[in-house]
């Protein structure tokens, strides 16, 4: 074959991958298998929902998040990150149970016909702590994991390479549409769209944008399944993996101790046992 | 390994009209061939077709044959078929897989969905970075390269598959003049090491430097086809919507200016 020839002549002996590919991350935290961190990040994030009060999720937020947080160094990344992530929900969540707890008695002050109660301030809090404690397990996830590691980890104990590809190619989807919006908008911008000025003006200046980001990435479909599928994407069976995170016997104990630990958990609230 | 279409013809899903009619093309192992002609003259459709992603991925109705050394090309499962064929798009960005971290793993990305020993992907992407003279891209991240960067990655992604034949769908059609230049080169190189590609462009300059034979199409047939000189020299290219390369053209201004001779001659071709 001619391509084989061209192509043999040039190939070097006894080289292996980059050595930059499965590189171990800085800290023991960013380290441990992908599995482990996305084991704590969901265990954390349905114990936040499940545990009752105030003292569980705030304990929760201190132990499985600012903790780890801490030891990877990336605690004020992810304070910064989690609180833009939560902001918007946390504070409409806060601000409708300060106001509008149902059945509360001791008022705390009222802003006309809108009273703020001690029963409402006190649910609204253990709200707070629990999204706290959702959008700090994720982030810490996401701030010491590539989920390209993630997903290797998962073909490497069988799953299917294409549920892996499709979770992968979602999360890298993200950051390509922000980028494609930015490019849009710089160029509606260039043609004198307004984008800036009153709410309105923004608002009426976001149409000619959000069409094309969503229209161009669907008419980009097609063409990236093809590309796929010139390149065996569609054969079926496992892939060959060039790497995998390493794994060991610590960590899974320690991930199956999560996961009875959070079993215990729900069976404990189902049967009243705990607050 | 030849790959050869005779009497092709296809309509997409949905048309009322056929965008190829009745293509007769070869591609001989170690051949450039160009293929150009004006938007809507049934480029991409030639090279989905004879990249046998027509209509198996994109529906649609084909007549004719395609065949590779005599065996059609339904006979093969597409990531069969891409061992043989390699199609590259005109967007670099399309190609790129989006789950790879560093261009090796992009290019690893068609050899790892084969199952292949990874020994041998290892080797076969570094084989393929370095055919095309990126293997200095290799730990960077895909997705921040300039558009002919990316273009040269998913042209090494198709290579790192070894097929006997690449199918180019206007690779420079969204690069600057400095990616042409990038893809123009490795288009070169891989033509002089032997490696057989049908390459659509618009860009008569690259087909001149590149393509031993070229093919012009309108309204999905074959308007004009021969050697790259004669047809690029050819006064009805630019009458079917493609310009003709700049030496074509200073040497029709020289000689419509009384000007020439060897002189000229040597000069252009350089």
């Amino acid at each position: 074959m001619a391509g084989d020839h061209a192509l043999t002549e040039a190939a070097p002996a006894g080289r292996d991958i980059p050595s930059s590919i499965g590189r171990p991350g800085p800290s023991a935290f960013h380290r441990l298998n992908p599995l482990t961190k996305a084991t704590l990040a969901t265990v954390t994030a349905v114990a936040a929902v499940v545990i009752g009060g105030l003292i569980g999720p705030v304990v929760l937020v201190g132990v499985a998040v600012i903790a780890p947080a801490m030891a990877a160094g990336v605690l004020t990344r992810l304070v910064r990150l989690a609180l833009l992530l939560a902001l918007p929900i946390a504070l409409s969540a806060f601000l409708v149970n300060l106001f509008f707890f149902p059945g509360g008695q001791r008022v705390l002050f009222s802003i006309g016909p809108i009273v703020a109660t001690a029963e409402g301030l006190g649910f609204a809090l253990e709200i707070l702590a629990r999204i706290m404690a959702i959008s700090g397990a994720i982030t810490l996830f996401y701030l010491t994991t590539r989920p390209a590691d993630l997903v290797v980890d998962l073909e490497r104990r069988g799953v299917s390479p294409r549920v892996a590809f499709v979770a992968n190619a979602s999360v890298q989807t993200v950051p390509a549409m922000v980028e494609r919006a930015s490019q849009i908008t710089a160029a509606q911008r260039a043609r004198g769209l307004d984008t800036e000025g009153s709410l309105w003006r923004r608002v009426r200046g976001v149409v000619p944008i959000v069409g094309p980001v969503i229209l161009g990435s669907i008419a980009e479909v097609e063409e990236r399944t093809m590309a796929l599928e010139a390149r065996g994407f569609t054969r079926p069976g496992r892939r060959t993996l060039l790497w995998a995170p390493p794994d060991n016997r610590r960590q899974s104990t320690a991930r199956w101790a999560l996961l009875l630990g959070l079993v215990a958990l729900v069976v404990a609230r189902v049967a009243g046992f705990a607050p | 390994m030849t790959l050869t279409l005779r009497g092709v013809g296809y309509r997409y899903a949905g048309a009322t009209r056929p965008s190829l009619l009745d293509v007769d093309l070869d591609l001989p192992d170690g051949r450039v061939v160009g293929v150009t002609g004006a938007s809507e003259s049934g480029k991409t459709t030639l090279c989905l077709v004879a990249s046998g992603l027509a209509p198996r991925t994109i529906g649609g109705q084909i007549r004719g044959r395609i065949s590779l050394n005599g065996a059609d090309l339904d006979a093969w499962p597409m990531h069969q078929l891409s061992q043989r064929i390699g199609i590259g798009f005109q967007n670099p960005a399309t190609q790129m897989s989006q789950v790879a971290g560093t261009v090796f793993e992009e290019v690893a990305f068609g050899p790892m969905n084969l199952a292949l020993p990874r020994d041998e992907v290892i080797e076969r992407t570094w084989a393929a970075l370095e055919a095309l003279g990126i293997d200095g891209l290799a730990e960077r991240d895909p997705q921040r390269l300039s558009g002919g960067q990316q273009q040269l990655v998913a042209i090494a992604g198709l290579l790192a598959l070894r097929p006997d034949h690449l199918v180019l769908d206007e690779p420079t059609a969204q690069l600057d003049p400095a990616g042409t230049r990038l893809v123009g080169d490795a288009i070169a190189r891989l033509a002089a090491s032997g490696v057989s590609i049908l390459v659509v462009e618009q860009k008569a300059d690259l087909l001149a430097e590149v393509a031993s034979e070229v093919v012009v199409l309108a309204g999905g047939r074959v308007a004009l086809r021969g050697p790259s000189d004669e047809v690029l020299a050819d006064p009805r290219l630019e009458e079917l919507g493609v310009a003709a390369p700049s030496a074509v053209r200073i040497r029709r201004a020289a000689a419509s200016a009384g000007v020439g001779g060897d002189r000229l001659e040597a000069a252009l071709r350089g």
